[in-house]
């Protein structure tokens, strides 16, 4: 801070704990909500203390057993759902991209450039608008309800490739031309030379798209209609049912939080990694 | 035999009407454990020639042997060359021993093996205590030093080394450029250097090669090249400061130019009249600009207890006549004495 005023530095204060207050109260309205159980949750006004519920409602959610209006699948198996169609999109991703760019940028072949901007365009293109030709796509292969059928719609990524392309630009030429010196084909160079200098980009990519493929709402809605493969998302959105029906809020909560500890924990492991490959390539 | 031979190299980019020729045919021989320095300035052309002995460049036409063999097809690997950058090139994520035997590893070399070469090349480059650090870790000097030892270690035929000391600082490079003298007379393996300094040409040099918009304009030793220059180039390019070059010298014939060198004018009582312009103190030599009519010429002699000629004065100078240089004006060529 370049001057220290006191009334200046108090206000500052005020409006970052003002924010932190509205991002953080729904939160912790949710976490409080999943230590009751649903009687307690429906009183008016509602209780702001966490209560004495929170081992039974947890595992509930986590294991199904509970009854209420809408679904009542165990989150345990949907969050493992979850967490397998993020790992295959991000890593499919990850690898795709890692390949076509190192195509774009170490090789000439006819259409090149051709090429470069059909990728570049389908920026444009998010998911949704194409989601009706892919949703006949995939139930004609019969991949509907299956890992394939949530996740390969969705790994073809236009940034990815970008974003190393970007990368690979600033490696400097003469990297390669010492690599072919030595002796490293082109595989061993991308191998042993392009990958690990990545590893920064790698890293903020795999917390994006970790994210992403955790998220995914719209297109799990569609491919998937067995409660064994539903992702935790559709999940809870499944365990409301409409209407004046009493749902189980505790429950529907403690599935909420549960969805949002593993996007926080990869996160949190990977920050300093982010950062670092969104800030400076390390060079 | 020659270790490397290089026959009427041809270097053309684009094809057709926009080609653009930038090495027009260049012949020579380099026997093998010589130390040849390619120098030119830039932009001539001294570089993409090294590149093309590498193998990092197509040849366009012509020939290149390395060690009897044509290596025009070969890849880079296969020519038995090991090549030092300018900008040294290591490769980030990797200690400095990794660096050294990533060649070595590719060419499944027993680890045992890549183990001792490392550790000999570390033991003559003195960087034995830093094999475990990273190239960001290291100074300008030693990132230098691991570059050579990954020359090193591939124990080639031939050392390519396109300007690697244009990073240092100039102590560092007086150092660096005695430190490869000794090396190559150690190792004695046949070494092009290409560079744009003529200091290090022609401190380096066992025979430099002299090129000028893609034409070799000489190639023989450092006294060769400077006391019988074949151009006019080669007689302005090595020297400092370059040697007067005379179109309407004082007994001249029409049609040639006279060269002399600023340190073969001696002040005499009579003799050329040079009009003085400025004067510089180098130290122990002083430097004398004039003009002889309308050309300029530049007079080097030793700083004695004469005082300096002041500006706008007139002195006389008297060229060594052993040590006049004739050019035909046209080519630019040396007319032989």
């Amino acid at each position: 801070m370049v001057e220290r005023n006191r009334p200046l530095v108090a206000l500052s204060h005020l409006v970052m704990v003002l924010g932190v207050i509205v991002v953080a109260f729904p939160l912790y309205v949710a976490f409080v909500a999943s230590t009751h159980t649903a009687q307690d949750i429906v009183q008016a006004p509602m209780p702001l203390l966490p209560g004495g519920n929170m081992i039974e409602t947890y595992r509930d959610a986590l294991f199904g057993g509970h009854v209420g209006a809408g679904s009542t699948a165990p989150a345990g198996r949907m969050m493992f759902v979850s967490l397998m169609s993020a790992l295959i999109i991000t890593i499919g991703k990850i690898a795709i991209s890692l390949l076509s760019a190192f195509a774009i940028v170490y090789f000439r072949f006819p259409l090149k450039n051709f090429f470069f901007w059909a990728i570049f365009v389908t920026l444009m293109l998010p998911v949704e608008v194409r989601i009706m030709p892919t949703y006949k796509v995939v139930s004609d292969l019969g991949m509907l309800n299956t890992y394939a059928g949530l996740t390969v719609p969705l790994i073809a990524s236009a940034t990815a490739t970008f974003l190393f392309r970007q990368f690979f630009l600033t490696v400097p030429d003469e990297l390669v031309e010492a690599a072919r010196v030595d002796g490293a084909g082109p595989m061993r160079f991308f191998k042993d030379i392009l990958v690990p200098l990545s590893r920064t980009s790698i890293a903020a990519l795999f917390v994006i798209q970790f994210i992403y493929g955790w998220n995914q709402y719209l297109w799990p809605l569609l491919a998937t209609t067995t409660e064994d493969m539903y992702p935790v998302v559709i999940g809870i959105k499944r365990m409301i049912a409409g209407g004046d029906a009493a749902n189980e809020w505790n429950v529907v909560m403690a599935t909420a939080i549960l969805a949002m500890l593993p996007p926080a924990v990869v996160v949190l492991l990977m920050q300093k990694w982010f950062v670092k490959g969104l800030v400076d390539s390390e060079k | 035999m020659s270790a490397i031979s290089l026959r009427n190299v041809v270097k053309r980019y684009g094809t057709g009407k926009h080609a653009v020729q930038v090495i027009h045919g260049v012949s020579a021989e380099v026997e093998t454990g010589e130390f040849v320095v390619i120098v030119g300035p830039s932009g001539c052309g001294k570089s993409t020639l090294l590149r093309m002995v590498a193998g990092l460049e197509e040849i366009t036409e012509g020939e290149i042997h390395i060690g009897g063999r044509v290596v025009n097809r070969l890849e880079p690997a296969e020519r038995d060359i090991a090549m030092v950058f300018q900008n040294y090139a290591l490769y980030p994520h990797m200690s400095v021993f990794d660096n050294m035997a990533y060649g070595l590893k590719i060419k499944k070399v027993p680890i045992a093996e890549i183990k001792t070469r490392v550790d000999k090349a570390a033991g003559i480059l003195e960087l034995g205590q830093l094999l475990d650090r990273k190239p960001r870790q290291l100074s300008g000097g030693q990132r230098q030093r691991v570059a050579m030892g990954r020359a090193i270690v591939r124990q080639p035929k031939v050392f390519l080394f396109d300007e690697p000391l244009s990073n240092l600082d100039a102590k560092l490079r007086a150092q660096t450029r005695i430190e490869i003298q000794k090396l190559h007379r150690e190792l004695g393996i046949t070494s092009l250097f290409v560079t744009h300094d003529q200091v290090e040409a022609m401190t380096l040099a066992q025979r430099m090669l002299v090129m000028n918009a893609g034409v070799m304009e000489q190639f023989g030793t450092p006294e060769e090249v400077y006391h019988r220059p074949a151009s006019t180039f080669v007689a302005s390019f090595i020297g400092s400061p370059p040697m007067n070059l005379l179109k309407n010298a004082p007994g001249g014939r029409p049609g040639t130019v006279m060269g002399i060198r600023p340190e073969h004018l001696d002040l005499a009582d009579s003799g050329w009249a040079l009009r003085v312009e400025t004067t510089e103190l180098l130290g122990a030599e002083r430097l004398v600009y004039g003009r002889l009519g309308d050309e300029q010429v530049i007079v080097r002699h030793e700083e004695g207890p004469i005082a300096p000629p002041r500006p706008d004065s007139t002195i006389h100078v008297r060229p060594r006549e052993d040590r006049i240089h004739w050019f035909e004006a046209a080519s630019g060529k040396r007319i032989a004495a």
